[in-house]
């Protein structure tokens, strides 16, 4: 049963072309993120990750390739055949996205009371639980996204991901523009959330930090392709040159290091 | 596995009976998308009077975090009725996640805000109304410096920003100006003529179109359209601009934001306004005309003819001269309301309702402000 869970695909990305007008974005690209692994995608800027990312969630529609989560094929879904795999996703984008209108509270509730049956005195303790589980303090439902700091922002909008309790969450540069206590906060969280809730994890970011701490494995993107897929220990002893590069730079080594002394 | 759909709780036997001849059973999937009817079952329970409770969590066969909060504050629920409960045969990772619900929960008290009170609310916004005339007044008087300090050092203006303005706020609204204008002046030609013919008092449509079109309606029609196509889009520009903090950049940058937002948008509408409004009266008294010579057989030669004299040059100015102030009125409104967008996107669109509202709303006070002072000073 549990080598039979490891293996199972959850999203299987096959030969992956898209395009921004005459802008090629990805070649080639397949990849597959297996149940309960933290998968992460990283490369430079522009080398189509956060385009990968938006072509999974269905906000991106590739030129040709495939593309299945939950063994569901996705390219030319339509929005309603679409919306009971919604309900399986979490996202959690890069600056938040929170509805500013509405607070915290109500940005994760808001979903809720969209998709759900449930009694309004529920709903708020389960959005009440969600900023919990995010690491918000309680009186941070009442606020507005924009009373919030940036770190609070980026763990309001992960409660709103987690709000309909999703299999599959994937996080656009949960760290990016945090303090580094605030970054390993959101380290630790991710590896809790999956532990405890037995989520798959995919996500984009840029962090060397967060990479050597919880992905499982990592793709390596460059150009539209994908140079090298593997946990990070294999990915360090690739020969690839950008793959060295990319994890062999000043500040690639400063945070291989460190994973040592704390696993 | 089952394939039941809804999360249960079943008490078997009989519930009234104090000795352990029932058991508490939970099944399904105890999930977000599941426990719909059994929340609502749950605030109706009748529990079983032993003080002693086992629940059988066996056959629960999914469970999330919304499940688990569900199951948690049952438990918390029963126990605080002084029952023990103990929960049987759950598996372990659901074990985990409720554990992790318990721990999590101590401090998750959602408090929503406490409501005012009627008075309250009241007092609160008539302070915030007083507010707003103070905070529109000071607008517009540090408007008014920064218009003096540039005007006394016009190198330091920018006409960049000025000339684009000129260029969307007023050669892009020609069109849309004309067209109204236009139809205005056909439909004054065509409401007067049935009156005019039955005095034989034709010619005189050039006094009616030319008079009521110069005068007032021009002026007024043109403040009214930009209003609705300028003053907006300078609220939602700068609202946005607030919104992304292009404010306060503007700001660390050492760029006064009422010198690159607001002065060059009110220079190019004192500007185009007047030149707009010379237009809509040429094309509103084109469209009497063109009505006159259709219904009245006045030609266009004895309507031009006329014209002059029907029409003094103090009507043609006093027409005019109203324009540059529905200008600054729209453009400081507009602009002011941007500046009042706070940080959700929400107030962006009431701020540029409120901007078209407010600038028509004083566009037309000015208006009659401007017929009284003109009656008095019989022109």
């Amino acid at each position: 049963m549990e080598a039979l869970k490891n293996t199972q695909a959850i999203i299987d990305v096959r030969e992956l072309h898209t395009r921004y007008g005459a802008a090629v974005v990805h070649q080639n690209v397949s990849l597959t993120v297996r149940r309960g692994e933290i998968f992460a995608l990283v490369g430079g800027s522009g080398c189509g990750k956060s385009t990968l990312l938006r072509a999974i969630i269905m906000l991106v529609r590739p030129v040709s390739g495939s593309i299945k989560v939950f063994g569901q094929e996705i390219i030319g879904l339509s929005d309603e055949d679409a919306l009971p795999l919604r309900r399986r996703y979490g996202v959690m984008f890069e600056r938040g996205a929170l509805f500013s209108s509405l607070t915290v509270a109500e940005n994760v509730g808001m979903v809720l009371r969209e998709h759900t049956q449930l009694s309004p005195r529920l709903i708020d303790e389960a959005a009440a639980l969600k900023i919990a589980l995010a690491g918000l303090p309680a009186d941070a439902g009442a606020k507005y996204p924009s009373e919030l700091s940036g770190g609070m922002r980026k763990r309001a909008a992960l409660a709103r991901a987690l709000a309909l309790d999703p299999e599959l969450l994937f996080l656009d540069e949960p760290t990016a523009g945090l303090d580094p206590l605030s970054a390993s906060g959101i380290d630790e969280l991710v590896q809790n959330l999956r532990d405890a809730l037995g989520l798959t994890i995919m996500m984009v970011t840029h962090d060397l930090d967060l990479l050597w701490h919880v992905a499982d494995r990592v793709a390596v993107l460059d150009g539209g392709h994908i140079l090298g897929v593997g946990s990070m220990i294999e990915l360090s002893q690739s020969e690839h040159p950008l793959i060295r590069e990319y994890f062999y730079g000043p500040r690639g080594r400063a945070a291989r290091e460190q994973p040592w002394k704390k696993k | 596995m089952t394939t039941q759909q809804i999360a249960q709780l079943l008490i078997e036997g009989n519930p009234a009976s104090p000795t352990p001849a029932f058991s508490v059973r939970c099944t399904g999937p105890w999930t977000v998308q599941g426990i719909g009817p059994l929340e609502q079952q749950l605030e109706t329970q009748i529990w079983p009077a032993a003080t002693d409770l086992i629940i059988d969590a066996s056959d629960i066969s999914a469970l999330d975090t919304t499940g688990a909060w569900l199951l948690h504050r049952t438990v918390r629920a029963l126990e605080q009725l002084g029952k023990n409960i103990r929960i049987d045969g759950l598996r372990p990772e659901f074990s985990i996640l409720l554990n992790l619900i318990a721990t999590r929960t101590a401090h998750a008290k959602y408090l929503p805000p406490p409501k005012a009170g009627v008075l309250d609310r009241i007092g609160r916004r008539a302070w915030n109304r007083m507010g707003y005339l103070f905070n529109m007044l000071a607008f517009a008087g540090e408007a008014a410096v920064v218009l003096l300090r540039s005007l006394m050092r016009p190198h330091r203006l920018r006409w960049r920003p000025i000339l684009h303005n000129l260029q969307t706020s007023g050669v892009e609204a020609m069109p849309i100006t004309g067209l109204l204008s236009f139809l205005m002046g056909v439909v004054i030609a065509y409401q007067g003529a049935d009156q005019l013919q039955r005095f034989g008092a034709n010619i005189f449509i050039v006094d009616l179109v030319g008079l009521a079109m110069l005068r007032e309606l021009s002026p007024l029609l043109t403040a009214i359209i930009i209003a609705g196509r300028s003053g907006s889009a300078y609220a939602a520009q700068i609202g946005t601009m607030k919104i992304t903090e292009e404010i306060d950049a503007l700001r660390t940058v050492g760029v006064g934001p009422h010198e690159l937002l607001v002065l060059p948008k009110m220079l190019a509408l004192i500007i185009a306004l007047p030149l707009l409004t010379v237009f809509a009266d040429v094309a509103g008294i084109f469209g009497g005309m063109v009505m006159a010579s259709s219904r009245l057989d006045v030609s266009f030669d004895v309507f031009l003819n006329r014209l002059g004299d029907a029409v003094s040059l103090s009507s043609f100015l006093v027409g005019i001269v109203k324009a540059p102030v529905f200008a600054a009125i729209i453009a400081l409104t507009g602009c002011y309301q941007g500046f009042q967008v706070s940080d959700s996107t929400d107030s962006v669109g009431r701020q540029t309702t409120v901007s078209v509202v407010q600038s028509i709303f004083v566009v037309i006070l000015a208006d009659a402000l401007f017929s009284i002072v003109f009656n008095w000073l019989n022109l």
